[in-house]
């Protein structure tokens, strides 16, 4: 029984992470490059959360809210920061994200204070089928991930942006010498990549609703390992890195190992780097002379 | 700083139009490096439907142009016109939009894709290949149909250069020849006035040069197309292109026909020293 629990908790923490961890890989494959601020995405997003239940605004508004709040974010923080970097070298463009992410969160400080506070209305409670007793919430962020997975997956196999978006991935200056806008391909996939961070930070305050500055660093960092177990720049990857993570989590913190659940995740990355290090589903890039 | 103000410069451009009869024609066309003048005062003028040759030896400048004409570089000098609307300013994708298409000196493919794919990728920017994104997102009727012209369409280009068999072949599984045929079914899918092809017969062998010939001639007559291309191998360019124009050092050594132009002292000069 409580197999069956920790497993429905791990693929829905598993969910969570996939859905960060497909903001990094697609931007990774797509811009190349890797956004370290896209970890504070998911904590602006649970603030814009916190403002507007706190006014009492309906759950669901507040989250449609955030979700645009956080796309607008994305693509302003691409249009400032790093499209003026676009060419130069990549430890300038990680430089300039991980100063992004500095700001977001001591903007976030001066603005809230660096005390935590609690998100009220995103309890939904919990039912039981015999003895099992499962939070509505897990269920829900299940069925939402793995919808937006598919969404994802349909949207990139087969619309004329996504096959776009592919073309840019594989060789961004012969796509744009085949007639496509970069410029607007890179733009979207920060807008999906800061939707599904917006996502997630609301199913993760689902399950544990207190806010603070740096709320979404540490699942910004595990989505990042996630990503690369699972081979950054892999759509599929993304997923199954992070799910493999959030089943691991919820196992290894309901066993004896508790208190070492995060260093038993990064653990795993190493290991998984040292025997694979382009991830399960990374592509080998060999350089052609 | 000096960046931005470039930029804005690019943005602030104006361009003027001109009456022109030819396809492509540049006007002293040249950029610098630094100091260093890598093209300067190219004149082009290419009629419709000519095969015109780029000939040079090695650093000539004949790929520099290739990128001037494409957005890849912006000219520091001059400016060029397709069909008489000068481009110069334009970003690659508006330039290809414009109808200026072309292929990379080395194979540059979506080799993660099928080869039917790299093909409607080049097709994609057509309006009647264009469909919203609720459209494909929930897979209406209009999205199938439209998927399935294009698809149409990708097979017809594949036919003509002999790879419809292996339109569902990821790219990079391709022999080096057929890979260099792709390159140019791509460009051509994005429907281009003139096709730019860099050094299309490299690394192939003659059998497979004499094949390329025909397809390039079949397609200058059934597209209507106006090519520009680079070449080393002197035997293609002179069978195939009507006119060449020879650069050295960046500048325009002489032009004419390809006999007139192979002849001429200062190439043999140029090719073989004194």
């Amino acid at each position: 029984m409580n197999f069956i629990t920790n497993l429905i908790g791990g693929l829905s923490l598993g969910g969570i992470y996939a859905m960060i961890a497909l903001g990094y890989t697609m931007v990774y494959g797509i811009a190349k490059m890797l956004n370290f601020a896209h970890g504070d995405i998911i904590m602006v997003g649970g603030y814009t959360i916190l403002v507007f239940t706190a006014r009492s605004v309906h759950p669901i508004i507040a989250i449609i809210l955030s979700v645009i709040f956080c796309v607008a974010l994305g693509i302003s923080v691409e249009k400032v920061a790093y499209k003026p970097l676009r060419g130069s070298s990549p430890l300038a463009v990680l430089i300039t994200a991980i100063g992004v992410s500095y700001l977001l969160q001591s903007l976030a400080q001066m603005i809230f204070g660096s005390g935590t506070k609690m998100v009220q209305g995103l309890d939904l409670g919990s039912f039981s089928i015999g003895s099992l007793k499962i939070g509505v919430s897990t269920v829900v962020t299940l069925i939402a991930c793995f919808m937006v997975m598919i969404a994802l997956n349909l949207f990139v196999k087969y619309t004329r942006i996504g096959r776009a978006m592919v073309a840019v991935s594989e060789d961004k200056g012969a796509a744009q010498l085949m007639g496509i806008n970069v410029n607007f391909i890179i733009m979207i996939t920060f807008a999906i990549g800061s939707a599904l961070a917006a996502l997630a930070g609301t199913f993760y305050l689902m399950r544990s609703p207190s806010m603070y500055s740096t709320f979404g660093s540490l699942p910004g960092i595990k989505a990042f390992a996630a990503a690369v177990i699972g081979g950054i720049g892999s759509i599929p990857g993304a997923m199954l890195g992070g799910i493999l993570l959030g089943v691991v989590e919820v196992f290894a913190g309901a066993s004896v190992l508790g208190p070492y659940t995060d260093a038993i995740e990064f653990a795993i990355l190493i290991v998984i780097l040292l025997v694979k290090p382009t991830g399960f589903l990374g592509k080998k890039r060999r350089e052609k002379v | 700083m000096a960046k931005l103000f470039e930029k804005l410069k690019g943005k602030s451009l104006v361009r003027q139009n001109i009456e022109s009869d030819y396809v492509l024609e540049t006007k002293d066309l040249g950029i610098s490096f630094g100091g260093l003048k890598a093209a300067q005062n190219v004149n082009l003028k290419i009629k419709k439907n000519e095969i015109y040759g780029l000939i040079g030896p090695n650093g000539a400048g004949k790929t520099t142009i290739f990128n001037l004409l494409t957005g890849v570089y912006q000219p520091t000098f001059g400016t060029f016109y397709l069909n008489g609307e000068e481009l110069r300013g334009y970003a690659q994708d508006k330039i290809n939009h414009k109808g200026i298409a072309r292929t990379f000196q080395n194979i540059r493919l979506f080799n993660n894709m099928t080869v039917v794919r790299n093909v409607m990728v080049g097709l994609q920017h057509q309006p009647e290949y264009k469909c919203t994104l609720v459209e494909s997102l929930l897979r209406l009727p209009r999205h199938f149909k439209v998927e399935k012209a294009m698809r149409e369409r990708a097979k017809e280009l594949l036919d003509i250069f002999g790879l419809k068999d292996e339109r569902n072949n990821l790219a990079c599984n391709l022999p080096y020849g057929k890979q260099r045929k792709l390159e140019i079914a791509r460009a051509l899918a994005t429907n281009p006035k003139l096709l730019l092809l860099d050094e299309p017969a490299a690394g192939m062998n003659p059998h497979e040069t004499e094949d390329l010939m025909n397809t390039i001639k079949l397609i200058r007559d059934k597209f209507d197309m106006t090519v520009l291309l680079i070449e080393h191998d002197l035997k293609f360019v002179s069978g195939l292109c009507d006119r060449v124009t020879v650069l050295n050092f960046g500048t325009v050594l002489t032009e004419g026909t390809a006999q007139e132009a192979l002849n001429h002292p200062d190439v043999i000069k140029a090719y073989i020293g004194n």
